[in-house]
Order: C-alpha cells, then structure tokens, then sequence
C-alpha cells in the first residue's frame, strides 16, 4: 500500500490528466478487471509465440526428442530454394495485393474527388462486397472464373484471343499472376472505401483555391487530394500488406501452393512444415520471420507518416477529423 | 466546383464499372448456382444436394455457435478490461496495450503450431472448444483496444458525477457506462462475428476430423475440394450457403460494418 500512496504524490501534478489519476490513484485492483482478458491472452497468444520462438531453435519433428539447431532454421529460410522461392513470390504477391489496389483506389479517389457522387452509399456497399466473404467462397468464385471453361476464357475466345485461354490457376507461368488479380480484386475495393472517406474530409474550398490558380486535375490530386490522404494510405498498406503476407486460405484453396511449386508462398510452408512434413523447428523459424517482417512492415508504414505529420500542411487538421 | 458533366458522367461510369467488377465474382456463383443440373430448369436442387452431401445443415450451425461464444465472451472481457486501461489507473497499463498492440497484427500462423499442440495436451483437439477458446484471445486486443477508445471518449464529468453520488466501480460500469455503450459494442460484436464466421487455418488445424464440430468455410473447403471433379454448380450452391448469413447480415448492418471496419484500423 505504501508504493500505492507514493506512486500517487509523486504523479499528482496539477495538469488535467494527473489530476484524474490522483482522484483514483494507482489502482491494483483495476487489474481484476484486465485480469480475464489477459489471461485468454497470455494463454492462446503470449505462450504460443514464446514456443514457437523456442522451438525456431530445434529440430524436432514432434515425436522424438528435440536436438538443438542453433540458427540453422533461421539460415535455412533464407538459403533454401524452395523456401526463398516462396518468399519471392510473397514479394510479386505484394504488388498485386497492395500496390495495385493503392493505386486504383488513388485513381478513382482522385478523379471523384472532384464531383459530387450520387448513391455513395450504393457504391461504397458493392465495393466493400469482397472484404466481407469468407476466403474459401472466394476461392471457390475465382476458380470458377478462371477455369479453362469459365468466362473469362469465354471472352477472350469471343474477342478473338482464343490463343491465350488458359487454365489460368493451372498453368506454370499464369497461375501466380492469377492469385494475384484475386488479391487485387479482393483488396481494391477497401482501398477505395478507405480513401473516399479521406475525401469527405478535405475542405472543399481547397480545390476551388487550386482551381482558380488554374491548377488542371493531375495538379490538383498531387497537390491536394494525395498528400490529405496520406493517413488513409498507411492504413491501406497496412492493411493490403499485412493480408499479402499471410495469404493462407486464399492460395490453399486455389491452387495449395502448385502447379509444382509456382504459387506457395512463406504461410503455406509453416503450415505443410508443421503439419505434413514433420519439420517443426523449420516451420516455427519460418512463422517467426513472417511475423517479424510484418511487424518491420507496419511499423514502417507508421513511420513514414508520423514522421511528416510534422509538416505544416495545409491539410494537417484532417487527420483529427477521424 | 463547376466541372463539366461529362466528367461526372465518366467518374460515375468508371465507378459503376468498379462496383460491377466487385460484384461480379459473387453474382457468377449465385447465377451458377441457380442452373439446374439438366442445364434448363432453375431450382433450388443445388442446394439441396450440396446441403445433404456437404454437411452445411451441422456446418452452419457450428459456425454460429462458435462465432456467437466468441463474440459474447470477447465483449464481457473487452468491456471489463477497456472500462478499467481507459478510466483509471492501471499498474502497467501501458505495458498492457502495448503488448496487446503486437496482437493487433499478428499473423496466426505464429501461434497456431504450439496452439495445436497445446489443446491436444488437454483433449480439446475436434472439439468446438479448440475453436472458441484460442478466438477469444486472438479477439481480446481488438476488442480491448476498441472499447478502451469508446470508454476513454466519455466525458470526465459523467464519472465524477457518478463516483459523487456514490457508484463504485463496477455499479459506474454497469448503469452508467454499458447502457450508453451499446452503439460501440454493437459495432465490435459485428465486426468479431465476421472475423470469427471466416475463420479458416484455425479450423482446419484445430478441428480437422470430426465433421460435427466443423465450420461453415472449412466444410465447404472440403467439400470443394474432393468434389472438384463434380458438379460445379453444386459446389456454387455450397458457397452461397456459407457466404449467404454474412451477406444478409452485410446488408442490414454494412453501414456499421464498413465504419468500424474502416475507422478500427486507425486505432
């Protein structure tokens, strides 16, 4: 009780937020109140990760005893080809799963930054759809589109390029392209939902400023619509980023990594590691690299935007509008 | 602000152009779906055979119990936790969010080797609690970081006022904080119940033999799967089983799922 007392004098300042602390204090009952949400925590995640970093350490294939690894896991998901295959095709994956939606979504945002949108609502609703739905149900639609009978291939023969219908998710060379336009497809419309709400929040007498400063539309977006948007494009890349990276169902229930190996990617290994091939250390090393970039990733992103928020913008007051 | 019209019919046709790209995928199934197996006749026998064959009837079932378990436990827990890092002084509390702000991001695929290994140590392994117990806790930082942000939001005075007259604790939590904390939890159970009905690498490594406890997305990622050779229409018919719950809630509540979607990312 004494640390409680302390603890309370020497935070007791007379600002505003200090002044709330001194009235409760230093609560240590305030913990049973954390206490059930923490225990779920520590017990499904906070353990689980401080095994899988242990086990990143050993070889064991989950039967017999454990022998020490050292580094070797790590070293091994940089050096073996499989392995390093599917990181590159995380890093392709990339662009089409974050890149691509970002700029679409700039796109459109930019050019209905300049009118006035009827049925919003509508729009917003429809674009969103394919966040909504289960990853298998999207599996399941994609792969029916891009069968070597579905109708995608029906256009092209009807436009007269019947030569490069393909069976897109299982040929070699389309297959990973093929996941790709999923990713897009999957992630573009969140991208534009994300930015068109940033829109709403420029002040509309910005653009009339610009204007009759004879600024043309490219001007316009450069000037005004990207740089206010800046908050809505790191959460879009987090977003898409974070999704391309881990991307297991997706690919499982497409095409599970073939034709071959031309579409596995990093989270399909941790699975196949742990599960199939009896490689329990390479699939934790495996898990942990993954969970690092993405944190590396994320905060990155937020880097790059806190650090210019700084700037006297034009714009700067917006982001306290979310 | 004057620009031409035919820049905004041309804005407006790029995005119908946009919006019917997003939907088509979905109508494709729907539509696929619906064509008889004789190629003519529009029914429903899809989705009978898909139901009987594909388990959807247990599936679905299975799907709501776990999603509905989740939801309500994650938000008692969220509210509690959220109520006390967000209005009073909780030793280590920001220690506290800041490891649950690693759980934000976090792929699963990182915990759920140990979590398998775990829940067959204690027999739980093909049952619905492997599937409902590691989702709490996968729930909690999202849940704790949203209802911390709605309680941090309310007004000071309205706490004072309250602990004035007397209210402990909990009595502020209960009749003066929850009932005006609906629109928030509302917006969490939402946006938990989706994330929780989609589930699919927890379920297929945690229940992956007994078809009675499995979920809607993992029977018909089996069920596609072996029956890939089949009918494709049948396969459709399953998809728009377990996507259909979704969509008609996406369709009453897609205002509230959009926002929160959208606006809990910031946080």
């Amino acid at each position: 009780m004494t640390v409680v007392a302390d603890r309370r004098t020497v935070g007791a300042t007379p600002t505003g937020r200090r002044w709330r602390s001194r009235l409760t204090g230093l609560s240590w009952s305030s913990l049973l109140y954390v206490a059930p949400a923490l225990v779920f925590f520590a017990v499904f995640v906070i353990y689980p990760i401080c095994v899988t970093v242990q086990t990143s350490f050993y070889n064991y294939d989950g039967l017999t005893v454990a022998t020490p690894a050292g580094l070797s896991n790590y070293l091994n998901v940089f050096a073996d080809p499989t392995l390093r295959a599917a990181l590159g095709h995380s890093l392709l994956l990339l662009v089409f799963y974050a890149a691509l939606p970002v700029v679409i979504g700039l796109i459109l945002a930019g050019a209905m930054s300049r009118i006035r949108i009827y049925g919003l609502t509508v729009f917003r609703a429809l674009l969103f759809l394919p966040q909504i739905l289960a990853s298998v149900v999207v599996a399941v639609a994609w792969r029916g589109l891009l069968a070597s009978d579905g109708p995608i291939n029906w256009v092209l023969e009807h436009v007269g390029l019947g030569s490069i219908a393909t069976s897109w998710l299982g040929n070699f060379d389309t297959a990973l392209p093929s996941i790709g336009l999923i990713g897009t497809w999957v992630e573009y419309g969140l991208c534009m939902v994300l930015f068109l709400a940033g829109i709403v929040t420029i002040d509309r007498s910005l653009y009339e400023a610009a204007r009759l400063d004879g600024a043309g539309p490219v001007r316009e977006f450069f000037a005004i619509t990207l740089p206010a948007l800046r908050p809505q494009i790191s959460i879009a890349l987090i977003l898409t980023i974070t999704f391309a990276l881990r991307n297991f169902d997706l690919i499982w229930n497409t095409t599970r990594g073939g034709p071959g190996t031309s579409t596995t990617v990093p989270s399909l290994y941790v699975y196949l590691d742990a599960f199939q091939n009896r490689q329990l250390g390479q699939a934790s090393a495996l898990a942990v690299v993954l969970t690092v970039v993405i944190l590396i990733v994320v905060a990155l992103v937020q880097l790059a935007v806190r650090g210019r928020s700084g700037e006297p913008r034009t714009t700067r007051t917006k982001r306290s509008a979310r | 602000m004057k620009v031409s019209i035919r820049e905004s019919v041309g804005t407006h046709g790029l995005l119908v152009i946009a919006a019917l790209f997003a939907v088509y995928p979905l109508g494709s199934i729907v539509a696929s779906s619906l064509h008889g197996s004789s190629g003519s006749d529009l029914g429903w026998t899809n989705f009978s055979v898909a139901w009987t064959r594909g388990h959807f009837g247990s599936a679905l079932l299975a799907s709501a119990f776990v999603a509905v378990t989740v939801v309500i436990v994650t938000a008692v827990l969220s509210s509690l936790a959220g109520y006390a890092l967000g209005t009073l002084r909780v030793p280590g509390g920001k220690a506290i969010m800041a490891v649950l702000l690693i759980g934000l991001v976090l792929p699963y695929e990182v915990t759920v080797l140990p979590l398998y290994q775990m829940l067959s140590g204690w027999g739980l392994i093909d049952t619905y609690w492997a599937l409902i117990l590691p989702q709490i806790g996968l729930s909690v930082p999202l849940g704790v970081f949203w209802m911390r942000t709605f309680f941090r939001s309310i007004p000071e005075e309205i706490l004072e006022a309250a602990r004035l007259d007397g209210a402990s604790r909990m009595q502020i939590l209960r009749l003066v904080l929850l009932p005006i904390a609906g629109p928030a939890v509302a917006t969490l159970s939402t946006i938990l119940f989706l994330f929780t009905w989609n589930e699919f690498l927890l379920a297929l490594i945690l229940v992956p033999e007994n078809q009675a406890v499995q979920t809607a997305p993992l029977a018909l990622s089996f069920f596609s799967g072996t029956d890939r050779a089949a009918n494709p229409s049948v396969t459709a018919a399953a998809a728009v089983l377990v996507a259909l719950p979704i969509i008609v809630a996406y369709v009453v509540l897609q205002r509230r799922l959009i926002t929160g979607l959208t606006s809990g990312a910031v946080k």
